[in-house]
């Protein structure tokens, strides 16, 4: 669940960047984009070279053991006070919310426990933190948003979408009905129960596509690899994009092609 | 515990999940009746939510519930007190099989041919009907969607609306086949029809068996929630009432119901009130001209005392049995509440089963979730139902490494090769500068990417990889 009030802190002259390991893979123009937007306010942005996974595969598909093993690779890689910003709502929420139980009882708890409570999902720091003003340099566009689950329901960001978008001026937010409902990803759901997962995939594009809206942003790699995948798949009309990289490439001007 | 107890139907095979799911999803009348039921649901729960302060009333059911765990043995020694000096007989059953063989023996008793039932899970969980039939003992369903169910001779697929996969016109044609009831959409003239076929069975009845929404520790009361009226004359018609009661129903006191009713009607089916709230408080007394001579209380165990041992699986026995679960889960949703099989189905049915069957035969049910955590959210009593999946999950793989073991099963789910699998995958993202070199080489021949990811790719375009990793984007720009 979100936490019942957050305390943002003061916007910091640093941050820590954990770029998850969907985004360093598949996803990298989304990570950049969260730098570019993050240096473009001002902050610093460190990216320990050392960072891999947040461990979520293997703690949700129960082996804790591992997914400690790999969380603890983690936990040296923050040493100062600074946030600690990730453009994923599920890794942001494994880290937040689950490293505290993951380490209990080890002598990492406090580390585990000091550091769950700097993690920020970036869309979540830029608005409320950064208090970020984003200027539309696009051409009129309809899109759709889907919020992942974790974001929603782990970070308490489901607010923090709209609201970005709400500032893009050409930006017209359509929304899908149903708004709350999974797509279907859930890691290794989307492998153990792969035909519960299309069937709740299917619907998920369905109701995008129902809004109009012929492109869709999400705050997760996860969501857009298993909804853009299955629109593709399918013929559906329906482009997917991560938040970051739509919010950079509607408000950074002219400056050159894809970034 | 005995083996056989818990099976939601002696001819549903748990395991055989996968094949279930499969034809619910390609059904599209399944599809179609619980799509439309749940987000019917859904509208009218939070409808009913409007003006409260839901976050508040949540806490506080929570803590009513865990208060009421915390002291269970003694609330349930006080119960037993109050319920005895109330004149009503408590009998204790460690199984289902206990609890079939004390209703069956009170029936005996009383020579009682024919038992009228009100909505009872815990009976669905003992196999009440299928036991008591084998003895000779006619077991009629009263609840109308119960009455549908058992009509159909299937299990109930939801536990507050027992027939909710079926809509009007397969109700009409069952009832039609079943009972001569004429064919007709309207609802009314089934419902009454029904009602007809019911109300002389109930004059008839030796016995009526109930279920117990709240038994109240310090009154001795036992509170029945029910929108029909079966749940009242089932109480009340018959000469002899035995009310069956997990044994974690328990609530101190009479103040605790009041909260715990304002979240369980709205939550379940989105009403304020429900048509009926019955308190038993006793047998009829010498000057009264109706209720039952004799009633009795069967506290059922069934696995819930060896849950209770457990700091974290004892948030399990919050449940109130809202079903708001099972109506928010989008897997509950596309493949309805038959594929499980099992008595509880869905979310709460995915953290309880295990306990009652064991991880041996429900390995599958903590899996068949996307942890998108809606169960949670909706929880009245708010059980962290996503942190229990995990925690079930952990359970079914870890082997022998989580000391102790609290579920029966534990480690079933455990295969040397995917232990395997996720050894190696630990390995390498335990190890930054292997991982690097991996994805780094993974990105420079991503041509080689094959198109096919298993059932990944069945359904959707396998994720293509960057050219160049975040790793390497940022140590370019010096980073």
């Amino acid at each position: 669940m979100a936490d019942p009030i957050k305390v943002y802190p003061s916007k910091p002259q640093k941050v820590y960047y954990f770029g998850t390991c969907l985004v360093d893979m598949f996803y990298p123009d989304a990570g950049i984009a969260g730098v570019e937007l993050l240096e473009r306010e001002g902050i610093e942005v460190i990216f320990p070279q050392g960072q891999t996974c947040c461990g979520q595969p293997a703690y949700t598909s129960g082996y804790h053991d591992e997914a400690r093993s790999v969380a603890q690779a983690q936990l040296d890689l923050f040493p100062e006070d600074w946030p600690i910003v990730v453009p994923s709502g599920s890794c942001g929420g494994m880290m937040r919310k689950h490293y505290p139980s993951l380490f209990k009882d080890t002598p990492e708890a406090t580390q585990a426990a000091e550091i769950a409570g700097r993690v920020w999902e970036l869309t979540d720091f830029l608005l409320n933190v950064c208090h970020i003003k984003l200027e539309d340099l696009g051409e009129p566009v309809t899109v759709a948003m889907h919020t992942s689950c974790s974001a929603r329901r782990e970070m308490g960001v489901a607010e923090v979408g709209p609201a970005l978008l709400g500032q893009l001026k050409n930006v017209n937010l359509v929304e899908q009905i149903r708004p709350e409902e999974c797509c279907g990803f859930g890691g290794t759901f989307a492998v153990r129960h792969p035909e519960i997962s299309a069937a709740m995939v299917e619907e998920k594009v369905g109701t995008l596509v129902d809004t109009g809206a012929r492109e869709f942003v999400t705050t997760d790699c996860g969501c857009l690899m298993n909804i853009a995948g299955y629109a593709e798949k399918n013929g559906k009309p329906l482009q997917g994009q991560h938040i970051l990289s739509f919010l950079w490439e509607r408000t950074r001007g002219n400056q050159g092609g894809q970034s | 515990m005995s083996e056989t107890t818990a099976h939601a139907h002696p001819h549903v095979d748990v395991k055989e999940f996968h094949p279930r799911a499969h034809a619910a999803i390609h059904n599209p009348k399944i599809r179609q009746n619980f799509r439309k039921a749940m987000d019917g649901l859904m509208a009218k729960r939070t409808a009913a939510f409007e003006g409260w302060d839901l976050e508040t009333l949540r806490d506080l059911g929570a803590n009513i519930r865990l208060k009421a765990l915390s002291n269970l043995p003694d609330l349930l020694e006080q119960l037993e007190q109050k319920l005895t000096e109330n004149g009503i007989k408590v009998h204790w059953a460690v199984d289902g099989d206990e609890a079939c063989r004390i209703v069956r023996d009170i029936c005996v008793a009383r020579d009682a041919k024919s038992v009228i039932k009100g909505k009872s899970m815990v009976s669905e969980e003992m196999e009440l009907n299928h036991y008591l039939q084998d003895h000779g003992i006619e077991a009629l369903e009263s609840d109308l969607g119960e009455y549908i169910v058992q009509l159909a001779d299937e299990t109930p697929s939801h536990i507050i609306m027992p027939a909710i996969h079926k809509n009007t016109g397969e109700i009409s044609e069952l009832m039609h086949e079943k009972t001569g009831t004429d064919l007709s959409n309207d609802v009314e003239y089934l419902t009454a029809s029904a009602r007809q076929q019911l109300r002389e069975k109930f004059m008839n009845a030796d016995v009526g068996v109930s279920g117990v929404n709240f038994a109240v520790a310090e009154t001795g009361t036992l509170c029945l929630v029910e929108n029909e009226g079966n749940g009242r004359m089932t109480t009340t018609v018959p000469k002899c009432h035995i009310a069956v009661t997990g044994i974690e129903k328990v609530v101190p006191s009479l103040e605790d119901v009041s909260a715990l009713l304002a979240l369980l009607t709205r939550s379940a089916t989105g009403q304020h009130i429900t048509t009926y709230f019955n308190m038993i408080s006793s047998p009829r007394k010498g000057e009264e001209l109706d209720g039952p001579e004799e009633v009795h209380v069967v506290l059922v165990d069934n696995g819930r005392s060896s849950i209770y041992q457990d700091d974290e699986l004892l948030d399990t026995l919050r449940c109130i049995r809202c079903g708001a679960c099972m109506n928010h889960c989008p897997v509950y949703t596309r493949v309805g509440g038959h594929t499980y099989g099992t008595t509880y189905p869905g979310p709460i049915g995915k953290i309880l089963m295990p306990h009652l069957i064991g991880l041996d035969e429900g390995r599958h049910l903590p899996t068949a979730s996307s942890l998108c955590g809606a169960c949670g959210e909706v929880c009245p009593v708010k059980i962290p139902i996503p942190d229990l999946l995990v925690r079930l999950r952990q359970e079914s793989v870890d082997g022998d490494r989580l000391h102790p073991a609290k579920v029966r099963g534990h480690g079933a789910k455990r295969s040397t090769g995917e232990a395997l699998i996720w050894k190696g995958w630990a390995w390498m993202h335990a190890s930054p500068g292997i991982y690097r070199l991996g994805t780094g080489v993974a990105a420079k021949f991503r041509a080689l990417q094959p198109s096919k990811a298993g059932a990944w790719t069945d359904f959707r375009t396998a994720p293509k990889l960057a050219p160049k990793t975040l790793h390497q984007r940022m140590k370019e720009r010096g980073q």
